[in-house]
């Protein structure tokens, strides 16, 4: 008989949860009709800025899903300064994330020493058929537009190192 | 229905029962479903439901009857097929069963006749039989223990139901449920009788146990535990698919419908309003049009009760197997018959 209080209450909180609900409206949104926006930092797609990767293979090596696929090969660039020897760059041949196994996990974004990498919010990448879901690298480049503008920096945080 | 069909030959009677039948298990099983387990839980947990089929969601329920009908009928290699098919069936006939003795007005029943509360309580533990061969035939462990627990539950609070009932029985001296709605809706309280006397009040004590009972009987939560989908992966529903797990879900509802319909012949007053109001004295000077109010009127009361079994299934968390044992025996059948006793009591005294 002690825990009728309790019982009662509990019966108090659904029937208080009805009315808001009927009254205010519910937390959810009837997702097709009406959307909500997602969070800046939200991890919805990875992006590939194609001129900052020099296919170190970082990213795809610390992936733990093994859903990154990078292949490039070398050329020879003319020398930045007059006389100089050739430059040696690498150019991507193919970089792929298959999302179909990607876990979200922003490992490949934290270890891209060159800013090839980011997170978009962008979500709605669905498709009827898995392999669909491999995303080729002008289709992560096309990301980079829904990438937002990178926050402001706290005051005293440390500027990044050039 | 007796009287309304008196001219109509004994083959369309027949036909029109059942129709009356699948009418009274059905409609009610339907409306349940779409307002309480779609609407009501949805809005006691801060969400809308569906919403798209039909206008907000309330076509929902052809949908899913559609989406079950096309289903593959699996039955496993190892189970006992004809059984295993059978099982359903018998849970919901029990149900069409119950419903021949309700009646929705002062002409308007199927049956009308003197054992009907003993006829009631008797063929409502036949889903039991229903239950406990899903489980067994299943052939899975699961559903093994899900139809035991729902054996071992549907005969402890079989115990407490009907000793609540024998409350009323006693108060009105009749098993029959029409005399039971005459009964109430003819008497007087103190001596007022504005309101008649539905058993609701004097027999408090048996309504609170026959609802408990009722919550327990329909393995709605916090006595699920024949279901329990997180721990037995519903129980001795596990197997079935298609549309024979459609007819276990159809049954789930239509007889919480018609439990609650029960439970407002006994206690609320059934189909009837006071007899006063409009200067009836019997069942005899009923104006025909409560043939017609009647049921509507039964059914705002059926309403009424099946929301209170809702609510308190969706605010509940379950109760574990030896404490729902426990609160049967050492609970709900010692006060019943303490009701009893003080109810034979007060009707030996005045």
């Amino acid at each position: 008989m002690a825990k009728v209080p309790g019982l009662i209450k509990g019966l108090g909180v659904t029937l208080g949860t009805l009315f808001t609900t009927a009254t205010k409206g519910s937390n959810t949104v009837q997702y097709p009709h009406e959307k909500e926006t997602p969070p800046i930092r939200s991890r919805g797609v990875i992006a590939l800025h194609q001129d900052n990767c020099t296919s170190c293979m970082l990213c795809s090596r610390s992936c733990p899903d093994w859903c990154i696929y990078i292949e490039a090969h070398k050329e020879l660039a003319p020398p930045r300064r007059e006389g100089g020897k050739p430059r040696q760059v690498n150019l991507l041949d193919r970089f792929d994330i298959d999302y179909a196994l990607c876990m979200y996990c922003g490992i490949c974004v934290e270890v891209c020493p060159f800013d090839a990498l980011f997170w978009s919010p962008e979500y709605e990448y669905s498709e009827p058929n898995i392999s669909d879901l491999l995303h080729d690298k002008t289709k992560l480049s096309e990301w980079m537009e829904t990438v937002p503008e990178a926050p402001e920096l706290e005051s005293g945080a440390d500027k990044k190192k050039k | 229905m007796i009287g309304l069909l008196a001219e109509v030959p004994y083959w369309g009677q027949s036909l029109l029962r059942v129709l009356g039948g699948l009418v009274a298990v059905l409609l009610p099983a339907g409306t349940i479903v779409y307002i309480f387990l779609f609407k009501m839980m949805s809005f006691m947990q801060s969400r809308l439901g569906p919403m798209e089929a039909g206008p907000y969601g309330s076509m929902q329920l052809f949908a899913e009857v559609g989406k079950w009908l096309q289903k593959e009928d699996i039955v496993p290699d190892r189970a006992d097929a004809r059984i295993f098919k059978m099982a359903p069936i018998i849970v919901l006939v029990s149900t069409f069963l119950l419903v021949v003795v309700v009646p929705f007005g002062p002409d308007a029943f199927f049956t009308n006749f003197e054992t009907g509360v003993f006829y009631a309580l008797a063929v409502s533990s036949v889903s039991v039989l229903g239950i406990l061969i899903a489980g067994w035939s299943s052939a899975n462990k699961y559903s093994l223990l899900g139809g035991l627990r729902a054996a071992g539950q549907l005969i402890a609070y079989e115990l407490p139901m009907v000793l609540a009932v024998m409350g009323v029985v006693i108060q009105a001296g009749t098993m029959n449920l029409q005399k039971i709605v005459v009964a109430q809706n003819s008497g007087s309280m103190f001596g007022i009788d504005v309101v008649g006397h539905p058993y609701v009040v004097s027999q408090f004590v048996g309504f609170i146990i026959f609802m408990i009972a009722i919550q327990a009987e329909l393995t709605q939560a916090p006595f699920d535990m024949p279901i329990a989908e997180s721990e037995l992966v519903s129980g001795y529903m596990t197997e079935y698919s298609g549309f024979r797990f459609l007819i276990f879900f159809i049954g789930e509802f239509a007889t919480a419908g018609v439990f609650a319909m029960i439970a407002s012949v006994l206690f609320l007053g059934g189909w009837g309003v006071p007899f006063t109001w409009f200067g009836w004295t019997s069942i005899d000077d009923i104006a025909n049009w409560m043939n017609f109010v009647g049921p509507l009127i039964m059914f705002t009361k059926m309403m009424l009760l099946v929301f209170i079994i809702m609510w308190i299934r969706f605010s509940y968390p379950r109760l574990r197997e030896d404490q729902l044992q426990r609160f049967a025996w050492k609970g709900l059948i010692p006060v019943a018959l303490a009701n009893i006793m003080v109810t034979s009591i007060l009707k030996v005294v005045f």
